[in-house]
């Protein structure tokens, strides 16, 4: 049996890299993407393209590498804490988003989706006020 | 449209991927020790779990959707609003896996939820 303490402590030290990745992998597909280029239409053939050419971009690989590494310690994490607990503390790196994109993407951020990334990381501070593993009920 | 189109099945196939999963995991029990070969020993062990390709090909359908999507859209705007799936995912972990939420848990998840919607307007 491992006690609380040590089992919120190990779920911390896993959720500090899976916000990181998750964060870094969307920034980097995000940059991928805008290199691809916009889809024209809705048509299946215009995704295989898309689809095709966004498997030749380097970023897309990172930023695919990087949220491999995200769901393998997604995975180690989900194997003992609630996921209603892990899911919104991962929310943080929503918040990490705006701030790479606006910083590596060059994108403008307005004041809303700023105020809107400051209630993400409040909420996310409630969450951790309670204990990450209450297990499964069903 | 289809925005709005890619959107609902980037937050549904998000949400129900990672449920599954986390269904899957918690059949296989806590990790305890991190050496390389258990954590091989575990992840073999996690591929012979029905859950976890059921979740796989969830996540799947909503990184394809997620992938199309960026490619006309901001970051910034996109990764917010595919936020939703932490109302679907509440929703799922309280009914489908049957988790205990507390009040201040559902309060951090409407927080959350909250600041997705504010970032998602703009």
């Amino acid at each position: 049996m491992t006690s609380t303490r040590n089992l919120q402590w190990k779920t911390y030290a896993l959720l500090a890299p899976i916000v990181f990745f998750a964060a870094t992998g969307n920034v980097l597909l995000g940059k991928g993407m805008k290199q691809v280029g916009d889809v024209p239409e809705l048509s299946p053939a215009a995704f295989g393209t898309l689809f095709l050419s966004a498997f030749g971009s380097g970023w897309i690989w990172l930023g695919i590498g990087s949220l491999l590494l995200f769901l393998v310690m997604f995975m180690v994490v989900l194997s003992w804490a609630d996921y209603s607990f892990v899911m919104p503390v991962s929310a943080a790196s929503y918040a990490l988003v705006p701030l790479m994109s606006r910083w590596l993407l060059d994108e403008r951020v307005s004041a809303t989706r700023w105020a809107g990334v400051s209630l993400i990381c409040l909420g996310v501070a409630l969450v951790t006020r309670t204990p990450a593993s209450g297990g499964e009920r069903s | 449209m289809r925005t709005a189109l890619c959107l609902a099945s980037a937050v549904l196939g998000a949400s129900g991927g990672e449920l599954s999963v986390s269904h899957a995991m918690k059949q296989l029990g806590e990790l305890h020790h991190f050496s390389p070969r258990s954590l091989i020993n575990f992840l073999g062990r996690a591929l012979r779990v029905k859950w976890f390709w059921a979740g796989i090909a969830l996540l799947a359908v909503g990184f394809f959707s997620l992938l199309a999507l960026l490619s006309w859209a901001d970051v910034s705007f996109v990764i917010p609003a595919t936020a939703m799936s932490y109302v679907t995912g509440a929703l799922g972990a309280r009914f489908l896996l049957g988790e205990r939420l507390t009040p201040l848990r559902w309060a951090g998840i409407a927080l959350v939820s909250a600041g997705v919607v504010l970032v998602s307007l703009s």
